[in-house]
């Protein structure tokens, strides 16, 4: 593709703006709401359905073969804040608006039914934690990316902290250190080499050519890429994903918007987004980045698979499983094939769907029966059938089984590590999957064929709240959806791919 | 002369130096405290408004001094009265005089004793920074500089807290033993050029062991003025001693004569030293990165949390001028001005507290955030704008040093980058403190929220925090072409020493 045939597609969109500012101004509305707390979390609802409305206007015009674009600040030549609308923002603005929607109607059951505090806080840093995850889709470049990952990393701060307690601090402490560090300490510098470098940091617009001139020096591209790898901690690739367990300490719908949605999605986004747009398939083929990195992931998917299936607190079961998870996302980028690439990026996406079902599963079942351990859940599914059913529904797109989203994925996948000659990583995904069944099957199966511990009263355990059913519901039927019917988001995935 | 454009036509710089002079004069007659802080305000904001029309009238096309005046002061000696400002210096005024009156306002309740000594104090110190800032003749130069210590020294002496004799007097020796030698150093030059009109002294051809002699005169001066390590420990003491105003001003005003010395004399005067020694100068900012970035994080008073900042943000100051490129510099220059800005904004916000619980312990202030959030807000924006967070103003400086290092050499942009890292640790620190505190916080509820003066007086710095943050681009046009030359010059003039060394082998 010429330059001039691309640069014509490039249009201009004011709304990609408004799409921005809504959590944002949805975030300092919400705060001075302190003593109207259904007039608060009305806002916070409204907010969430008109960016899900913005964000699905854009698609008619990618399917005409656009992109949108729209410049906010101008800072210095080559360093500026804009704002773009691609198929891989997409995928990420998709799903990020989409759950904001039923988050909110999710945590307005919990924090209600669980009386927490400080609730007006909670979803003004919600709403700020949204403002950063469509900022960092919509980036069209690494300073906007980067501007937008800080901004998620500060405003979940209190998120996790919420409860204010010794364990909430200690939590807290732990993920800022972790975030903050990594990204001043290796993506500042590789941001500002690269600006050093190129000249600017703006991201091409197809995933081959990468960034870089001609001539650089391919130690220096080998250390930015590390760096940039290492600098996104918030992906979850061990050894720097220990923030990820510590930040269990935070109420559930925090957990479930940390896992699905705002937090690590943004840093498999950010990596992925670099590995394809600032490295470039092209540069990472021929300095043999890919391979490596394949493998070095691998490592994260088995060993936090082996880690899931120590722990018996399900948020911690689940906490892992996302550590997991996540690197198939990096994994499939990195190995470089359409069919791998297609993988990884279908499932930020199916992987959203599904890990909010669990979490919100988790949640409603600590709401109904204050327990939080797989042990003590024994029996359970009798009296719940409609969370423990979802969960099931959910778990099996997590092990990878048809017809749940997760089995596009593990097809593409395995379809990919075999285009790429690749017989390690496809053992990996067989390994891996076998370690999923055994994590999340004991959990169905215990739910609804064991029996009550001796003696419990099994009166006064009924379903959660409507309010969080539904939100629920309509997650797993999500994730069911997508998975008969991939091609709605897979066009944005092909967008990319090309 | 001709590097001098000579507006004919209102005499804008001098009106500024003296206007605050005459200022406080008027305060020998007026025996009332209240008539005292509404006059300083009167004088400070009127200065304010006359940096407008500098502003409007700078010319962004030309490396020249403008507003220039020259008048002779004292002839035998060829020493004159010339003032102007180019590119490197005019955000400095603007700084000043944009600073002076939020210092005023942020006083009037701090200040509760011989409040009119105190504002005689501020005003002349307003002319004596303005003063040094603008002189282009170095014994106008030499006696602001020096004249400055007697108003910075009462301040500290007389309105300081419980050290403040020690504090005092520690500022006051240090910064003298500082300025003995560079005065050695403008005599010395003097006798060479037989003037003292600085832009003469420039780009001239003194031997090597002259211009190593003078440049370590002067970089002593300078440095012990930025402070740089290992000359920095009378800032932490004169900080926490000094009343918030005096803070305010040393740190936003007072720090960055030092770095506005070594742009102005170090490199045009002594290039070949410059070049020679440069690689000392920024390892020496990058042990001073590290080690402020350190200290900070162990401190438990907030203002020596934030003294040891300034001694971190100003090694990237120092780290951006000696690498020698346009990035760097300019860098240096805007980051000049976001530390005046974000760092006054946090003395501020100490004072604030100060006032409160009448302690400056991290302990005591814990826990503040739940009662006071409209300060937690200000706080958390100035603690972001203070470690660079993307979007605020030291984003930018710290982004253009850093990039001018890389530009310079790898292993030492690298080498900085842990103190970007600690920055964001002792201030995330601080601000977990503040704002949430532990589980059991000291009982704050009787503390009462900003008062509309008060937020009055950080408003203007929130402004340019997210200006220079996110709109860079008029304070770049400000000072680039000064910056420009000035580069030029230097390697032009390392480029001709060059062929001259060919033709001499």
């Amino acid at each position: 593709m010429d330059a001039a045939s691309t640069t014509a597609h490039i249009v201009e969109n004011a709304n990609l703006g408004l799409a921005v500012m809504i959590p944002l101004f949805g975030a300092l509305v919400v705060m001075t709401m302190k003593n109207h707390p259904n007039l608060r979390e009305f806002i916070s609802s409204c907010a969430s359905i008109l960016l899900f409305i913005i964000v699905l206007s854009f698609i008619p015009a990618l399917k005409a073969g656009q992109t949108l674009v729209y410049p906010i600040f101008h800072l210095l030549p080559g360093l500026s804040i804009t704002l773009r609308a691609d198929g891989m923002s997409m995928i990420f603005a998709m799903v990020a608006s989409s759950l904001w929607v039923i988050a909110v109607f999710y945590s307005m059951g919990y924090m209600r039914a669980h009386d927490e505090p400080c609730q007006t806080r909670f979803n003004a840093c919600f709403a700020l934690a949204i403002f950063g995850a469509i900022g960092v889709s919509l980036s069209d470049n690494l300073f906007t990316l980067y501007l937008f990952y800080e901004i998620v990393s500060i405003c979940t701060y209190p998120l996790v902290a919420h409860h204010q307690d010794a364990e909430g601090y200690a939590g807290g402490r732990k993920y800022i250190i972790y975030l903050t560090t990594t990204a001043k300490m290796f993506l500042l510098p590789a941001m500002i080499l690269i600006y050093v470098l190129v000249g600017n940091l703006d991201f091409p617009h197809d995933i081959f050519t990468g960034m870089f001139p001609a001539d650089t020096k391919s130690w220096v591209i080998v250390m930015l890429y590390i760096f940039c790898i290492l600098g996104f901690a918030k992906n979850g690739i061990m050894p720097l994903h220990h923030w990820l367990p510590g930040a269990m300490v935070a109420p559930t719908p925090v957990s479930a918007l940390l896992h699905a949605v705002a937090v690590v999605k943004v840093g498999v986004f950010c990596t992925t987004r670099t590995m394809l747009y600032v490295f470039g398939v092209n540069t990472m083929d021929m300095l043999n980045l890919g391979i490596p990195t394949a493998y070095f992931v691998s490592f994260t998917i088995l060993m936090a698979s082996v880690i899931a299936l120590s722990k018996d607190n399900l948020k911690a079961r689940l906490a892992y499983s996302t550590v997991s998870q996540l690197s198939y996302i990096i994994l499939g980028v990195a190995l470089l094939t359409p069919h791998a690439i297609n993988g990884g990026l279908i499932h930020i996406v199916n992987h959203g769907f599904s890990k909010i079902t669990l979490f919100f599963c988790a949640g409603a079942i600590f709401i109904a029966t204050h327990k939080k351990n797989i042990s003590e859940m024994s029996g359970l599914g009798r009296t719940m059938p409609f969370t423990f059913g979802a969960f099931a529904v959910a778990s099996l797109s997590m092990i990878g089984a048809p017809p749940v989203a997760g089995f596009v994925t593990k097809w593409y996948l395995l379809v990919g590590s075999m285009e790429a000659h690749q017989i390690g990583i496809l053992l990996v995904l067989i390994a891996s999957t076998v370690l999923n069944v055994g994590y999340f099957a004991p959990v169905t199966y215990k739910a609804f064929f064991g029996k009550r511990p001796e003696g419990e009263v099994e009166t006064g355990i009924h379903e959660a709240p409507l309010s969080m059913l539904i939100p629920i519901l309509i997650a797993v039927t999500v994730s069911v959806v997508i998975g008969i019917y991939p091609n709605f988001m897979m066009q944005f995935v092909e967008m990319v791919t090309g | 002369m001709d590097c001098l454009l000579i507006n004919e036509g209102f005499p804008l710089l001098s009106f500024l130096i003296f206007l605050p002079l005459a200022g406080a004069f008027v305060l020998f007659f007026f025996s009332s405290e209240s008539f005292a802080r509404l006059w300083t305000l009167a004088v400070t904001t009127l200065a304010a408004l006359a940096t407008l029309p500098l502003i409007s009238g700078f010319d962004t096309t030309t490396a020249k001094y403008q507003f220039a005046e020259a008048h002779t002061w004292i002839p035998q000696l060829n020493i004159n009265y010339i003032v102007g400002v180019d590119g490197i210096s005019i955000l400095l005024v603007i700084l000043t005089t944009f600073i002076m009156p939020l210092c005023v306002l942020a006083s009037w309740k701090y200040i509760k004793t011989r409040v009119t000594a105190f504002m005689f104090c501020l005003l002349i110190m307003e002319t004596s920074m303005l003063g040094v800032f603008m002189s282009l003749d170095f014994v106008l130069f030499y006696v602001l500089w020096e004249f400055m210590l007697i108003p910075m020294y009462m301040l500290i002496a007389i309105w300081g807290g419980p050290r403040k004799i020690y504090a005092s007097i520690k500022f006051f020796l240090y910064t003298l033993a500082g300025s003995i030698l560079l005065l050695v150093a403008i005599i010395a030059l003097y006798l060479k050029n037989g003037s003292c009109f600085i832009p003469d002294m420039m780009w001239q051809n003194y031997s090597t062991t002259f211009q190593i002699l003078v440049f370590l005169a002067f970089f002593l001066a300078f440095a012990i003025k930025v402070p740089m390590f290992p000359f920095h420990t009378w800032l932490p003491a004169a900080h926490v001693e000094a009343p918030t105003a005096g803070s305010v001003i040393l740190a936003s005003v007072l720090l960055k004569m030092g770095t506005y010395g070594m742009l102005r004399f170090c490199l045009p005067i002594t290039p070949e030293a410059t070049f020679a020694l440069a690689p000392y100068i920024l390892w020496l900012s990058i042990a001073g990165i590290i080690y402020g970035g350190f200290t900070a994080l162990a401190q438990n008073d907030m203002k020596k949390l934030i003294a040891y900042s300034s001694v971190g943000h100003m090694g990237f100051v120092t780290l951006g001028i000696f690498v020698l490129n346009t990035r760097g510099v300019e860098g240096a220059i805007i980051q000049m001005i976001n530390h005046g800005v974000t760092t006054g904004a946090l003395f501020l916000c100490v004072g604030m507290i100060y006032e409160r619980t009448h302690s400056r312990e991290l302990s005591v202030a814990q826990g503040c955030g739940k009662y006071m959030p409209w300060y937690a807000t200000f706080l958390v924006i100035f603690s972001l704008s203070s470690f660079g967070f993307p979007g605020t103003n030291s984003f930018i400086g710290e982004f253009l040093i850093i990039a001018g290092a890389f530009e310079f050499n790898k292993t030492l942009a690298l080498a900085s980058i842990p103190g970007a890292v600690l920055a964001a640790a002792y201030m995330l620190r601080m601000l977990q403190k503040v704002v949430y505190g532990t589980e059991n916080n000291p009982d704050q509820s009787h503390l009462k929220d900003l008062s509309v003066r008060e937020i009055a007086v950080l408003t203007p710095f929130l402004i340019f925090v997210f200006w220079i943050g996110l709109g860079p681009q008029p304070f770049m046009d400000i000072i680039h072409v000064s910056v420009a030359n000035l580069l030029d010059q230097l390697h032009g003039w390392q480029q001709a020493q060059d062929v001259a060394a060919v033709f001499l082998q």
